[in-house]
């Protein structure tokens, strides 16, 4: 390579890598700024500000979707696999919304710990599939925990068994 | 090999050369990028299943996907052409960074558009200021930086090199919309095609978007070729082979007489 452009794309480089490095500095300090949800886990260690607008996030946890009796108004807990918080809101839920699925709401924590959220959006994950072949895994998922239930109870009648035998 | 490579390169810089085999190859990109995408949409959108969650909505992702991810693969393409252009002086190439800017822009919008309108149903908003969405937004702004500077500066060397500067150095946020998803949390999900693993997504729907990107590709191909072509026309419209390409050009009377 002539010199002259050698040292052009040296230039380049070095300029290219000096600006990444600055930009990688800068996105790394406002990391906390550029999460556009706080977890469960950040909020149950006291990272999130009270009182004060912000979005926490993460998986509705199965069994906890609860209507309050004026009928609008909707309370679940909200899981990232460590901890939960519970979040009430009143408000139509958008459609994608039911236990197990993630979410993000916005919102503020009041002073008892409760995310009272204003807005409340879904989040879909990566996964794409017809409907025969989510029921077929829901189906298997179904099987696979009613083996594993047959199973223990076999295993304590053998239990039993043996016991008897041993009489 | 090397030598092979090299005289390719010196022929890409023959604005004569390139306009000859772009003609030759614009046809072929055309045909295949039509079946492609005729196939991939009318398979995608008529006869692929719906998604379990999201019904038939998810099947915006035959246009959204395509478009977002060329809309990178472009601004990689006019940063490589403006490195090229700056470091070994071939014109050629600030000829082809120039031409791709407004595709890559209008790539870009049609990414934003598409996920908003698949983003009101799903999520339950239009817009939300993740890190995803906000970096493919800063995209959408460095092309259009990339544009006004070409619009703004008569002088075209000058021009040439500061376009060339902005789109190498925008080329960060390239890996930041990649890694956005996995570096901070975010409303938008994480990639469903990557190259090291399986696609998250049903084979029969997964071929049909595969094919519309592939049409994507192609279709691109022959819109940058045409405007490459435009753009040559003029800047060499005082030399020999365009005068002599206009001279022998069939026109209309022509075949009229």
């Amino acid at each position: 390579m002539h010199p002259q452009r050698k040292q052009k794309l040296f230039i380049i480089l070095f300029m290219l890598s000096g600006i990444a490095l600055a930009v990688g500095l800068m996105l790394v300090a406002l990391k906390e700024n550029i999460n556009l949800f706080y977890t469960p886990t950040q909020i149950a260690a006291g990272e999130a500000p009270k009182n004060r607008t912000i979005r926490a996030g993460g998986m509705v946890v199965e069994g906890s979707v609860e209507r309050v009796k004026d009928g609008l108004t909707v309370r679940f807990g909200v899981s990232d696999g460590a901890k939960e918080i519970k979040i009430s809101y009143t408000g139509i839920l958008p459609d994608l919304f039911s236990e197990g699925q993630g979410i993000v709401a916005l919102g503020s924590i009041n002073n008892q710990g409760e995310f009272i959220a204003s807005e409340v959006l879904a989040k879909h994950d990566e996964n794409y599939m017809p409907p025969e072949v989510a029921d077929a895994m829901e189906k298997a998922k179904y099987n696979a925990k009613y083996q594993s239930d047959l199973q223990l109870k076999d295993a304590s009648k053998t239990g039993d068994n043996s016991t008897q035998g041993a009489y | 090999m090397w030598t092979s490579l090299k005289r390719l390169y010196h022929k890409m810089g023959s604005p004569k050369w390139f306009y000859e085999i772009s003609t030759r190859w614009s046809p072929w990109f055309l045909l295949v990028g039509s079946a492609l995408m005729l196939t991939g949409v009318v398979w995608g959108l008529a006869f692929a299943p719906a998604d379990y969650l999201q019904g038939n909505s998810f099947r915006i992702i035959y246009i959204h996907v395509p478009a977002s991810l060329l809309s990178q693969s472009a601004y990689i393409m006019m940063a490589a052409a403006g490195l090229v252009g700056l470091v070994w002086k071939m014109k050629m190439s600030f000829v082809v960074a120039k031409v791709i800017a407004p595709i890559g822009a209008s790539l870009a919008i049609m990414s934003l558009l598409t996920g908003a309108i698949w983003g009101k149903p799903t999520w339950g908003t239009w817009w939300v200021w993740d890190a995803r969405l906000t970096s493919m937004l800063i995209l959408l702004f460095l092309y259009f930086g990339v544009i006004a500077i070409y619009n703004a500066i008569e002088n075209e060397e000058m021009a040439n090199k500061a376009a060339g500067i902005l789109a190498i150095v925008g080329s960060i946020n390239i890996p930041i919309i990649k890694y956005s998803v996995e570096w901070w949390n975010t409303l938008h999900q994480p990639a469903t095609i990557t190259m090291t693993k399986k696609p998250t997504m049903a084979p029969e729907m997964f071929i049909p978007l595969l094919l519309t990107i592939i049409g994507f590709y192609c279709w691109f191909a022959v819109w940058v070729f045409a405007r490459t072509r435009n753009e040559l026309l003029w800047r060499e419209r005082r030399t020999k082979w365009v005068k002599n390409l206009v001279i022998n050009a069939p026109t209309n009377s022509g075949a009229h007489q």
